[in-house]
Parts: structure tokens; sequence; C-alpha cells
């Protein structure tokens, strides 16, 4: 199991900006190691964030998306306390949600 | 038996992983896969690329602004912001001309969420961002140059 995302949200005249850090190697399956075989790729490739139920942001990701993946976004509406939950989904079929509230 | 996992850890990458996963029913395909397009994050040229997205030849705009630095001084890893101000949004999509894969990232703008996005992609050398943005329905793009010191592919 990966550890787990930082989430932050802040809501400022009607829109909440959220920014949202993974964990992840993110690798790009192009790296050798030291013994000369090819390091698989193993990154994230789905993102989804939710506000109350409805999905505010969709992301698909590729092998060119930097380690421990950094993605922030805007949205109009949310208040205080609301709760924000963020998926994610690698190419080996792991997963993690996490959530964060509105500060 | 053995021969033939390897070649295909060898040959697919990732994905091959994947298949095998998905072989072995230890994840449901539809799972892994939602819709994360293959073919579009596979493309090896901007051509390439605009054909798996059937965005056609998309057009020039300077209501799309790309944030970058100019010079990256480590390649892996190149903050890159995108604001598009053409009207419905719909998705934005980041590309490094130069990188082995292109397509680093898209982004689907639901109503209500704003049409700018942030994120940190790797460049292996010196190359032009693309944005792409399709807003109702057609295609936009615009480009930034950066320049690369260190290299965040490979090693």
């Amino acid at each position: 199991m990966a550890d787990p995302m930082k989430i932050r949200a802040t809501s400022k005249d009607g829109v909440t900006e959220v920014k949202v850090l993974m964990s992840h190697e993110m690798e790009t399956g192009q790296r050798k190691d030291a013994a000369g075989a090819v390091v698989p790729a193993w990154f994230i490739t789905d993102v989804t964030a939710q506000h109350n139920g409805k999905t505010v942001m969709q992301a698909e990701f590729g092998t060119s998306v930097a380690k421990n993946p950094y993605l922030s976004f805007k949205f109009k509406g949310g208040a205080k306390g609301d709760k924000i939950v963020v998926s994610w989904v690698d190419n080996k079929g792991d997963k993690r949600t996490d959530e964060g509230a509105i500060a | 038996m053995n021969e033939q996992r390897r070649n295909t850890l060898k040959s697919g990458g990732g994905l091959g992983v994947l298949g095998l996963f998905v072989a072995a029913g230890l994840i449901k395909p539809e799972a892994a896969l939602a819709a994360w397009d293959k073919k579009v994050f596979d493309a090896k040229t901007m051509d390439d690329a605009y054909g798996a997205i059937g965005s056609g030849k998309p057009v020039a705009s300077k209501e799309i602004a790309i944030t970058a630095p100019d010079i990256a001084e480590n390649g892996a890893v190149v903050p890159v912001s995108v604001v598009s101000r053409l009207a419905k949004t719909e998705r934005i999509y980041i590309m490094i001309e130069k990188n082995p894969s292109m397509v680093a990232a898209n982004f689907t703008i639901p109503e209500g969420t704003e049409a700018e996005v942030t994120t940190r992609v790797k460049m292996g050398q010196t190359s032009n961002l693309h944005a792409l943005v399709k807003a109702d329905g057609k295609y936009y793009f615009a480009t930034k140059e950066v320049k690369v010191t260190l290299g965040g592919c490979g090693g």
C-alpha cells in the first residue's frame, strides 16, 4: 500500500483551490538498474477528485509526470469543512483514496 | 512457460505486468484501465498524439497560457501550469514534444471547475511543451519552450 496523499483545500470568494501531493515512484520504464535490466514502468494512470460526491477533476497521467505527482486545480463552490476525496489507480492496479477538508 | 513470462514482462513493460494480473484474475480490467487511453499515451510524435486523440490539426490560440520555467535546472521536476480562457473548456492535455512518452497527462474539466491546472512533469531534454485544449468540441493549442540543463529521464 502506498503512502497517503497530502490534500490541501482552501475556499476563497466562492472558489475552492485544491492541492494534492501523491506519493508514487512514477517509474518511466526507460531506466535501467545497476545490472542493466530495464526497470518496468510503474506509474499512476488515473486520478479523480470529488467534492460532496460530485467529480470536480479527473486526470489521466502518463510516465512523463514527475515522481510524487503534484496536482492543483480550482472549482466553484465548496464550503469550509466540506470533504474533498481524491483517489488514484496505478498501472499495477494499486490504488489509494484519501480525503481532506476545505479550510 | 517461464521463458514466455519473461518475454511478456520485457516486451510489454508495465502493461505486460498489468496484463498478467488481469489474466490471473487478480484485478478486473475495467477497474485497472477505467478510461486510460493507451493509444494516446503511447504516441511518439505530435501527429500520432493528435491522431490518437482525434483532434485533427489543432488551431493555435492566444487564449491558452502555459506557465513553466524558461530554463529548468532539473528536468526531473518541471512545474507546469496551463490556463485556458476558451469558453467551454472540456479537457486539457500536456505534451512534451521530445519525451519518449510525449503525452504527460490530460485533465477533464467538469462544469464548475476552472480551466486551470498545475502539475509537475519530467523532461528528458530541452523541448517544446504543448498544451492542447478541447473547448466546445474543437481543439486549440499553445506551446512554450523549456530549456533543460539536467535531463529527468533515463539513468
